[in-house]
């Protein structure tokens, strides 16, 4: 038998239904055959776990497991990179019947990816506010700032994703009944850990357009009109604090 | 001159800041590379300030070397950029597949050893060897299931792909142990008959039971401590051999630092017992 034959009925063997090959039963009736299958199935779930901890905290080890295998058949790894694997977990949970009692879970699930995008992406130098004070108001609006390739940063319209998120990540759980409106986060990697910070919607504005390559000028003015009370000193405070910008190329 | 690699663990983020600071002497660690393949970030500065104190061996687990084909191209250039900026003691893989048609099964599979296996593994570690301008060392898997249409046993492909790779050989006695109880055949016989004079390391690693079918289907857990019948063959294996670096393997079920530390001590006084000039290679 050719070695490919081999493996494309072993895998299929691993994954499906029960094979038909004579071969192929010869393995599947042997004890050990299930080994195999429940590793395969166990590293796709226990990696899920690792990268959507947050999520696994709001729903239990059982549920996120359950929900867990149900995606690792849909979207299995295609790499052996684990660390990052769950790419599409957050859709899938919007579209997870089971998960209709839980809207926020997605938007949760989404930040918990932000980590591990965050945690894993490039190095590279930030701007700081030594940098803004060289710049004149002349050079400053014509000029552009793109996000540190660490930045991630998300807004949620009807849950406190971020809220929900923060404190279940700081072991808070808090009792209090949270404010039920939308809100936005920050993950950045300013020294060498990940850290977080609420952000409002002109701040998710604004990086948005820097991620367009738009100047600071245009990037302003998204934020103003994302949301017009913004503080836009305070915002780009908060950016720069966070080591969220880095110069154009 | 470097200290003599001996005893090693595998490095667990849980207890980072303890590895960093262990001086125990002959030690190094292993970690998979597949976690630490990232752009960037506190991964990469973790294993380097590591590396900035300790020996560091990489031990890949997904480059599918028995896949009927080629591995990953670029899979294979960042483990060689890894590899340039870690400096490792020592590269290994497995003797086994675990990417097939665009899909990663995070296990490691088993398959016939045939001539045509035999060809395309061994391509398949030049490949690898050249890529990352160092040879590799390949480790024997563990087995669960009896397979038809084997030509080679499994001693002896491993010994082929060393003469025609240049490749060194990992040899898991945990897994020889596993595979000879599940299998049937008798794990004395297997290691007189491996190839010890191409072994560049020896991994060391618990096991349990079955849950169902008990004692007669042993899985290789690696979480829990060396079992006496895996230290007695390695008690064997060592005193022919002279000293090759070891390591523990404990990925699950993970004790506390100074319980790892006390198994790892057992290997690097077996090691340091060991004569390598009593000993030679068979």
């Amino acid at each position: 038998m050719q070695l490919s034959t081999f493996q494309d009925g072993f895998c299929a063997a691993l994954l499906g239904p029960a094979a038909d090959a004579q071969w192929l039963l010869a393995l599947e009736s042997q004890p050990g055959f299930a080994v195999y299958r429940n590793t395969v199935v166990k590293g796709c779930i226990d990696a899920l776990q690792a990268n959507y901890p947050t999520v696994g905290q709001l729903v239990g080890d059982d549920w996120f497991r359950a929900a867990a295998a149900v995606f690792a058949r849909a979207q299995p790894p295609r790499k052996g990179l684990l660390v990052s694997y769950g790419e599409g977990f957050a859709d899938f949970l919007a579209g997870f019947a089971p998960a209709a009692e839980l809207p926020y879970l997605s938007a949760v699930a989404c930040l918990d990816r932000c980590w591990t995008e965050c945690h894993l992406a490039a190095d590279a130098t930030a701007v700081d506010r030594q940098w803004l004070a060289q710049q004149t108001p002349d050079t400053l609006y014509q000029a552009s700032l793109q996000p540190h390739p660490a930045a991630r940063w998300a807004w949620c319209d009807e849950h406190p994703a971020y809220a929900l998120w923060q404190s279940h990540r700081e072991g808070l759980h808090p009792n209090e009944a949270l404010e039920w409106t939308g809100d936005g986060a920050l993950l950045t990697r300013p020294h060498a850990e990940v850290v977080w910070h609420p952000l409002s919607r002109a701040g998710t504005a604004f990086l948005d357009a820097c991620a367009k390559g738009h100047t600071l000028e245009a990037a302003a003015t998204s934020a103003l009109n994302a949301e017009p009370t913004a503080d836009f000193a305070a915002l780009i405070s908060t950016l720069l604090d966070a080591g969220a910008l880095i110069p154009t190329d | 001159m470097a200290p003599a690699l001996t005893a090693g663990l595998g490095l667990k983020p849980l207890h980072f800041d303890e590895a960093l600071r262990c001086t125990a002497p002959g030690l190094w660690w292993e970690v998979h590379p597949e976690n630490y393949l990232a752009a960037g970030g506190p991964r990469l500065a973790w294993l380097e300030a590591i590396r900035a104190r300790h020996p560091v061996a990489l031990h890949g687990v997904s480059l599918s070397l028995a896949a009927d084909a080629p591995p990953d191209t670029a899979h294979l250039a960042r483990l060689a950029a890894l590899a340039r900026r870690v400096e490792p003691a020592i590269m290994s893989e497995h003797l086994a597949w675990s990417t097939w048609r665009g899909q990663y099964l995070p296990d490691l599979l088993p398959f016939p050893r045939t001539q045509a296996a035999l060809q395309r593994i061994a391509d398949n570690i030049a490949r690898t060897q050249d890529v990352l301008q160092r040879p590799i060392a390949i480790e024997n898997p563990t087995h669960y299931l009896h397979i038809d249409g084997h030509d080679w046993l499994e001693t002896d492909f491993l010994a082929e792909l060393v003469r025609r790779t240049g490749c060194a050989l990992l040899l898991d006695v945990n897994n020889v142990y596993i595979s000879a109880n599940n299998l049937g055949f008798d794990a004395q016989a297997y290691l007189e008959a491996f190839p010890l004079h191409a072994v560049a390391e020896i991994h060391l690693a618990g096991h349990h039971a079955d849950p169902v079918h008990g004692d007669a289907l042993l899985i290789d857990s690696h979480d829990a401590p060396v079992a006496p019948a895996v230290w007695a063959l390695y008690a064997q294996v060592i005193a022919r051999t002279g000293p090759v670096p070891t390591l523990i393997e404990r990925d699950d079920n993970l004790p506390v630092f100074s319980e790892l530390l006390t198994e790892r001590d057992q290997a690097h006084s077996a090691l340091t017992a060991v004569q390598p000039e009593d000993a030679p290679c068979s």
